[in-house]
Parts: structure tokens; sequence; C-alpha cells
């Protein structure tokens, strides 16, 4: 569904992305893990255009893009039809729950606003804030925020969700709250790329885990492959094996 | 004339000029002061190549020169190149001018001060930089701005005296002019401060006001840090 191929990404003379391969089929989860520095975060704000990837393509849903031609539009139809879940949540300050997650809906996609307060309760109640809807998220806990923000990527009904980091922001007390609607959701089949470093989430959800240093992929496989059975040795020593 | 007997006996006579002058000059250059600052502001935001460079300079310019050489400059001197303008409309010309400057760098930093990842989030939700803008940026800009924004109008309203200088008829020419008829000019100055306190003072509590109704969800923030 969704095909990367051959993503460079400098910042000045630092080469974050040297040459990252990635594809990711409906119904995967997959995770990317790799020590800070590795790359990983620029990798997938690369896949959603929030950094421009120098060279590569992208391909999706059988359509090939060049990262370096292509153009507004085609960037803003390609982000209508996915959703990124952001490490320092970046809601809407000003929005209550529900509008953060309506926003989407009415201005971006014209649904009237009674479809779209529907499926907007609708995507609050399924990340279990459902009576959280009229509160500003600056009345909400970081846990609270983030399942938001969740609510806010589904809403739109996005054929994949990008997660960045979603759970490095909160407490360790919160991730669970957070980690347990990303679990549900991957149950339900949704397709999501998830940047993490929860190694249980990783090795019980993913279908499919990548491991990155240095701005390459080390090594990608099962869960079971990269957690039991790592062929390189910087992933066992990163996993600490 | 007793000193109150004056003083009551002025008062209309100088609050009239106000009614007349001072505030629809204070409203009207107000008005365009914002409407100035926020295109000013909105393209250095998103740095619009030369554009930016132009507001920058009509910054420098205008908060680096004395507003009363800017109300003479118009008035006095542009009629050298033919260019006559009534008291009045140059006035409002020259507030609106030198006002939108420094509002202009209110607003921008406000907007400045308004999270980037929202923007990042904005676009991934499917909105463009338009929709961004008027949907999150500006409400949040305008809610930190508002305070200075404030301050700004009751500066000005004060600031509007000046434009005696080139003949408008607003509540300090008419106070000078009553004084060159009685010479008494400790009570009448006084008076004319008094009903300046006041406008301010009724702008004052506006403010209060505005910022009270918009501060909904920056209170509720404040009440969930302090645990409540």
């Amino acid at each position: 569904m969704l095909e990367c191929k051959g993503i460079t990404k400098s910042f000045g003379a630092l080469e974050v992305l040297k040459g990252v391969d990635i594809s990711v089929h409906k119904g995967d989860v997959v995770t990317i893990l790799g020590p800070s520095g590795s790359g990983k975060t620029t990798l997938i704000r690369c896949m959603n255009f929030l950094e421009r990837a120098d060279a590569g393509t992208i391909t999706f849903d059988g359509v090939t893009y060049d990262f370096a031609s292509i153009g507004k539009k085609e960037i803003a139809m390609l982000r209508k039809k996915t959703a990124f879940v952001f490490q320092e949540f970046n809601l809407f300050l000003n929005m209550t729950a529900i509008q953060n997650v309506m926003v989407g809906l009415t201005t971006a996609r014209k649904v009237p606003k009674e479809e779209a307060a529907k499926r907007a309760r609708a995507a609050l109640e399924r990340v279990g804030l459902g009576d959280r809807a009229d509160f500003y998220p600056g009345q909400l806990s970081g846990g609270q925020k983030q399942r938001v923000a969740i609510a806010r990527a589904i809403a739109t009904d996005p054929e994949i969700i990008f997660f960045d980091e979603p759970t490095s922001a909160l407490d360790p007390e919160l991730t669970g709250d957070v980690l347990a609607v990303m679990r549900s959701l991957a149950a339900d089949g949704m397709t999501m790329l998830v940047v993490t470093h929860e190694m249980s989430f990783a090795r019980q959800v993913s279908s499919h885990c990548i491991f990155m240093e240095g701005g390459v992929i080390v090594e990608e496989g099962t869960p079971e492959q990269i957690f039991e059975h790592p062929v390189s040795q910087r992933t066992a020593t990163f996993l600490k094996l | 004339m007793s000193t109150l007997e004056l003083m009551a006996d002025s008062f209309l006579k100088i609050l009239l000029p106000g009614i007349r002058m001072t505030i629809p000059l204070t409203i009207i250059a107000f008005s365009i002061a914002l409407v100035i600052a926020l295109l000013v502001a909105m393209i250095q935001y998103a740095h619009v190549k030369v554009l930016s460079e132009i507001c920058r300079f009509y910054i420098w310019v205008v908060r680096g020169t004395p507003l009363l050489v800017q109300l003479y400059v118009v008035f006095f001197g542009l009629p050298d190149l033919g260019i006559i303008i009534d008291p009045f409309p140059a006035a409002v010309i020259v507030f609106s001018i030198n006002e939108g400057a420094y509002c202009a760098e209110t607003i921008r930093g406000a907007m400045e001060a308004v999270p980037k990842g929202q923007m990042e989030a904005g676009y991934c939700v499917g909105l463009n930089y338009w929709q961004i803008m008027f949907k999150v940026v500006l409400p949040q800009a305008f809610r930190s701005a508002f305070p200075a924004l404030s301050n700004s109008l009751i500066s000005m309203t004060k600031d509007t005296s000046l434009a005696a200088n080139i003949t408008v008829v607003e509540m300090m020419m008419a106070t000078n002019r009553i004084i060159a008829r009685v010479y008494r000019p400790l009570p009448l100055y006084i008076e004319v401060g008094i009903i300046y306190l006041i406008i301010s003072t009724a702008l004052t509590a506006l403010q209060r006001a505005g910022e009270k109704r918009l501060r909904r969800y920056e209170e509720a923030e404040v009440k969930i840090h302090a645990g409540v």
C-alpha cells in the first residue's frame, strides 16, 4: 500500500538518511526501533512530507511520486489519506477535544457539521474519552491529550497512521492508556507505522520490525526474528539480548 | 469666575471635541492600524520574499522617528509636493501607519509564540496554510496579543493629543483655545487630563472584560497545574 525507496535526507552537512527503503502493507503494524539520532523520526516525518526528503520515491496506492519533484497539491492529497500522531501531541490549544477531532472533517474535508460531530464523538469514545469532549487540551493530562490526538487521527478514516514516539513525552504511568488504544487499533486492522522505544509493544503488536542506526536500516523482519534471533550484533546489543 | 465654575463651564467645551474628534480619530486610526499590522505580521511570519523586507523597512522607519515629526511631514511637508490633506484625514493616516508598525510587531511576536507543532498537526489533518492561519494560529496569537494591543490602544488615545499640532480640533486644541481666552492654564490642563483619565479608565475596564472572555482555555490550564 505504501512503499518508499531510496530516501535520503541531509540537514546541512549531516546526512541523516542514507537511502532507506520501507514498505507497509494494508493492515500491517510496522515498528521502527533504533537509538536516538538513528534517523527514524526523520524517516517518518519525510514520509508525511513534514521534512522534505532530498531524494527517493514514494508509492501510495499504486501511484509513484518522486520526493524531489512532488507538488503541493499531491502532498495535500496524500496527507488527506494519512494521519500523524506526534510525540508532543500538538493539539490545537484554542479548541476543545471534540473541535480538535472535528476540524479535519469539517474544514479540511467539508463533512457536514452534524455528521462530523457524530464521527468525532465516536472517535473520542473509541479512545475512551467520550466524557472529555468539551475539555480544552489544557484541562487534560498528557495521556489524555495523546488519546485525543489519536482520536483526531482516526476520525478521518486514514489508510495509514504514522506514530512518532507517541509515548516518549509521557510519564511512564500514563503510557499504558495510550498503548492500550494503539493495541486495540492494531487488533482492528488499522495500518500503522510506529517509531517507538516501547520494546514490549513492538514485540507483541508489530507485524514487522525495523531496526535503524546511522541513517540506514540495519535489520528488519518479524518481531521474533529481531527480538530473538537478530543477525546483526548491533541489533542484539541495542535490544540487550 | 471661580476655578470650579470655570471647570464646570469648560467641561462640555472640552468633552465635545473629544467626542467629535479624539474618539473617532482613535477608533478609525486604530482599526486601520490593526489591518495594517495583521497584514505586515502575516507577511513577516511567512517570510514572503521582498515583501518582508519592505515590512521591516516600514517598521524601522516608523518606530525610529517621532510621531510628531511624522505628523508634520504629512501635514506641513507633503503640500510642498502638491499633496494637501485636511487635518483630520492627515491625522488618521499618520496614526494608522504609526500604530500599525507597533501592533505588527506585537502580533508577529504572538504568532511566533504559537507552538510550531500545531502548524504541522494542521497540515497532517488536511488543513491548508490559510485554514491553519485562521483556525489555529491567529486565534491563539490574538488571545496572547490582546493585552499588549489594548495597551497600544490606550497609549494611542492619549497620543491623539498630538494631533492638535496639525490643527485638528480635538480635546487638547479645545483646551488651549479656552486657556488663550481666560488664561487659567492649571485648572484647565488638569481638567483635560481628567477627561483623558476617564477615557483610559473605561478602556482599561473593557480590556479586563475582554481578557476575561478570551482567557477561558488558559485559565483551565492554570487550574490543572495548581491541582484544583
